[in-house]
């Protein structure tokens, strides 16, 4: 019910009801993704979206539901399942000038394709000296979900990343992900759009005039503060985000208080927006669900080393990660492996040296 | 794979959408991809007798069998070779010779040799140190000019990296080569990419890469791009017998045919993927074999018989443009030379084996026969023009070398659309540094 009334709301059917000032809309992140593919396909002909499931199907997750109905055979592709055969058909029609949209049913099935992501989608524009760009956005569900394991849970924001010609972003909350999406499908570059199946049902209240605006797009490279505080800065994209947000209820209790920034793009990575608040708060935790080794909170810790900001710590940068461990699958074990509000909270505690 | 998102079984989940009818006669395939019907109404079910005529499994729907036979590959002879001309140059019969104006006929050879004497001359420079890599064509040039000729210059190539000849008979100049290979401030790549890396937009040929068969769902991505415009253009994607074996080559074809794509997939089966024959690479009945299998058209022909292959690009672009269907166009053909500069093919082939190709079915060799059966060239023009073919190959190649190396602003450029601030800052300070230290970097190709 929650989100068919969504689906109104995006349409415009509410206004006729209200009499009152503007009140803001409850949108889950399903919806804004929805709506934000919806506006964008139907701004531009060339945007089109393939994948598996995604349209008889309304997407493995929903997401794309009711685009194939609207949109039809030619703008909402079911491909056979082969993730090289058909990222490289979406590379194949971005060189021609289309603007496919290519949904990775997880992540994790990306690794059968990463050859597509990153040998032809990311290097090329450099590799052609500028003659052929590649506007296309894969995305899809990345990182742990709950109880589908080791295959299932990984995090990727690392390994692509790290990869130079893509832009990565990553949406917290439903106004991140309607204005990052549209954002990045108008953007020239190949970006990959780490979403999160656990949000997908997470409503969030977005403000009408955003949800009216069909070219309200967010920057890409450009961090939020979700929650300013002066005591410590905590450092997340996605899910994670939400976790911090917790935690800093947890803390605010105690008189700690928190600045939550929500990174939203990993790459290119906005560390001024870090910089600047660890130069206020001299304390800085990273929060991910990827692993340790060679995870976005290194990045984050080594920019912070390589700046002005390093003499403004008063401890080192923590960075709380998912456990170094394949994802297990019970309950317990799967709880044990990734960071929560009160492992957050502990380490904030740590960093202060409060008790 | 386990797929999260549904906990249904397939049939009972889509019982709640409007059906797709894919189940029927298999023979209405020339529609827009994935055109519902709705509704569910098994065909030839039950023959007048009421016995059960067909099978009605959504998979397959041939005919019953009750003999026990399994469908060996040796079941098939193979699919035949078409040629059109033998191996001294003479049109076997009369009807299948091609009406190719004379004029292009003599371009069509003219640049099966200058592309001979470049890869001469360029694979020598790579044993000399001026350019690190090398890929000859030998033994491939009919393949690269019987099915460049049969194309319109808007049809758009994908390559492997042993088509250069396709790329030469578009019109791309012996200075574009070479400036490619040297990496000079005059390449269009921007001294980005290894030799033979060839790209250029204006003559309608994507960009080399180097990870094998990658372009083949690229290919058949841009035909399907080309089917939603109403220009008639269609793909022809090269790859080579060993690029099939790839994962990319299968979702290439079994894509095109679902998509119903206007794409010519052209298999170079030249023997050897660097060491591995034939033999070692495909236990089937070669590439050809495989297209009716992904219910693709297909052919194997002559590649040393530059004509056959005309023909039969001429026919495949007809039925790819016409009829929005993959082609699939299997030539066979020798690899002369070694994989590249990196190999030596001594170490896995008879000298002997490469030095019967070369004399007694080289493509240069018979199309230069056949038009000398034609009256269109003899001793006198064919010394005329190996002079002037070397003279513009050493002239274009002394002017490559000559320039200066690609500046080192390419290194920073076109990595994004808009160049991020942390490489701006890095280009600053180069840009600082070479004003200072700019001598003792070297500007021209020479590595002495």
């Amino acid at each position: 019910m929650l989100t068919r009334g969504a689906i109104t709301l995006l349409r415009g059917g509410r206004r006729s009801l209200s009499t009152s000032a503007v009140r803001p809309a409850q949108v889950t992140v399903r919806d804004a993704l929805n709506g934000a593919m919806d506006e964008e396909m139907a701004r531009d002909e060339r945007v089109f979206l393939l994948g598996e499931e995604v349209a008889q199907y309304d997407g493995a997750y929903k997401v794309s539901r009711g685009l194939w109905k609207k949109y039809g055979d030619k703008r909402v592709m079911d491909t056979p399942i082969t993730e090289s055969g058909f990222a490289g058909i979406a590379v194949g029609a971005a060189f021609a000038g289309l603007r496919p949209i290519c949904e990775f049913m997880t992540f994790n099935f990306s690794m059968q394709a990463i050859d597509q992501v990153i040998n032809s989608a990311a290097k090329t524009f450099y590799m052609s000296a500028g003659l052929m760009n590649v506007p296309i956005v894969f995305r899809g569900p990345n990182g742990a979900a709950a109880g589908v394991a080791a295959q299932h849970s990984q995090c990727f924001a690392s390994w692509y990343s790290s990869c130079p010609g893509l832009k990565v972003v990553s949406p917290y909350s439903s106004e991140d992900a309607r204005g990052l999406l549209k954002a990045s499908i108008r953007d020239p570059d190949p970006v990959v759009f780490l979403e999160n199946e656990l949000m997908y049902g997470t409503p969030f209240e977005v403000k009408d005039e955003m949800l009216q605006d069909r070219d309200f797009v967010l920057p890409l490279g450009k961090a939020k503060i979700e929650r300013p505080g002066k005591h410590v800065t905590l450092v997340a994209f996605s899910r994670p985000v939400g976790i911090c947000l917790e935690a800093a209820d947890l803390l605010a209790a105690e008189g700690i208080e928190c600045e939550v920034v929500n990174l939203r793009t990993v790459r290119p990575l906005d560390i001024d927006t870090v910089l600047q608040s660890v130069t206020k708060t001299h304390h800085c935790l990273t929060v991910e669900q990827g692993w340790p080794q060679c995870g976005i909170g290194s990045e984050i810790a080594a920019r912070i080393m390589e700046s002005p900001a390093f003499y403004e710590l008063d401890y080192p940068v923590t960075r709380l990660c998912g456990a170094d461990l394949p994802m297990p699958y019970a309950k317990s074990l799967e709880d044990a492996s990734l960071p929560t509000a009160g492992d957050v909270a502990a380490a904030v505690k740590k960093a202060l040296n409060v008790s | 794979m386990l797929k999260t998102g549904f906990s249904k079984l397939r049939p009972l989940a889509r019982a709640s959408f409007a059906p797709k009818c894919i189940y029927g006669p298999a023979s209405s395939n020339r529609r827009w991809y994935g055109e519902g019907v709705g509704g569910y109404t098994p065909t030839d079910a039950v023959g007048s007798d009421g016995s059960e005529v067909r099978p009605q499994f959504p998979g397959a729907t041939a005919s019953w069998t009750h003999d026990l036979e399994f469908v060996n590959a040796d079941r098939y002879n193979g699919i035949p070779v078409y040629r059109v001309m033998d191996r001294s140059g003479r049109v076997i019969q009369a009807k299948d010779e091609p009406k190719i104006p004379d004029d292009t006929l003599i371009d069509m050879y003219q640049k099966m040799t200058l592309l001979n004497t470049m890869d001469k001359i360029l694979y020598e420079s790579q044993r000399q140190g001026r350019i690190s890599f090398y890929m000859t064509n030998y033994g491939e040039e009919g393949t690269h000019m019987g099915s460049a000729a049969a194309l319109d210059p808007k049809d758009f190539i994908y390559g492997q990296y042993r088509e250069s000849g396709v790329l030469m008979y578009r019109g791309y100049t012996l200075d574009q080569f070479m400036n490619q290979c040297y990496g000079n401030e005059m390449d269009a790549g921007k001294g980005r990419q290894m030799p033979i890396h060839y790209g250029s937009p204006a003559h309608n040929f994507c960009t080399i890469s180097s990870p094998l068969a990658t372009q083949m769902p690229q290919a058949v991505g841009t035909a399907y791009a080309f089917k939603r415009s109403p220009e008639k253009r269609c793909v022809i994607c090269y790859f080579g017998e060993g690029s099939s074996s790839e994962g990319d080559a299968h979702a290439a074809f079994n894509f095109a045919a679902v998509l119903d794509a206007p794409i010519i997939f052209f298999c170079r089966n030249n023997g050897y993927a660097i060491s591995t024959p034939t033999r070692e690479q495909y236990r089937g009945d070669g590439i050809a074999g495989r297209g009716p299998a992904y219910g693709i058209a297909s052919i194997r022909v002559d590649g040393n018989d530059t004509l056959a292959v005309y023909n039969a690009t001429v026919a495949a672009r007809n039925m790819a443009i016409n009829e929005n269907k993959p082609v699939l166009i299997e030539a066979m053909t020798y690899r002369i030379g070694h994989h590249s500069t990196s190999d030596d093919s001594s170490a896995y082939r008879s000298v002997d084996e490469v030095r019967y190709w070369d004399s007694t079915d080289h493509p240069i060799a018979r199309m230069r026969l056949y038009l000398s059966h034609k009256g269109l060239w003899n001793e006198q023009k064919e010394k005329e023009w190996k002079n002037s073919a070397k003279k513009q190959v050493m002239e274009a190649f002394q002017r490559a070398e000559k320039r200066p190396l690609a500046s080192w602003e390419n290194v920073f450029t076109d990595v994004y659309h808009e160049m991020p601030p942390h490489l701006e800052a890095q280009m600053k300070s180069m840009r600082d540094h070479m004003k200072e230290y700019g001598k003792h970097y070297p500007v021209t190709s020479d590595r002495k």
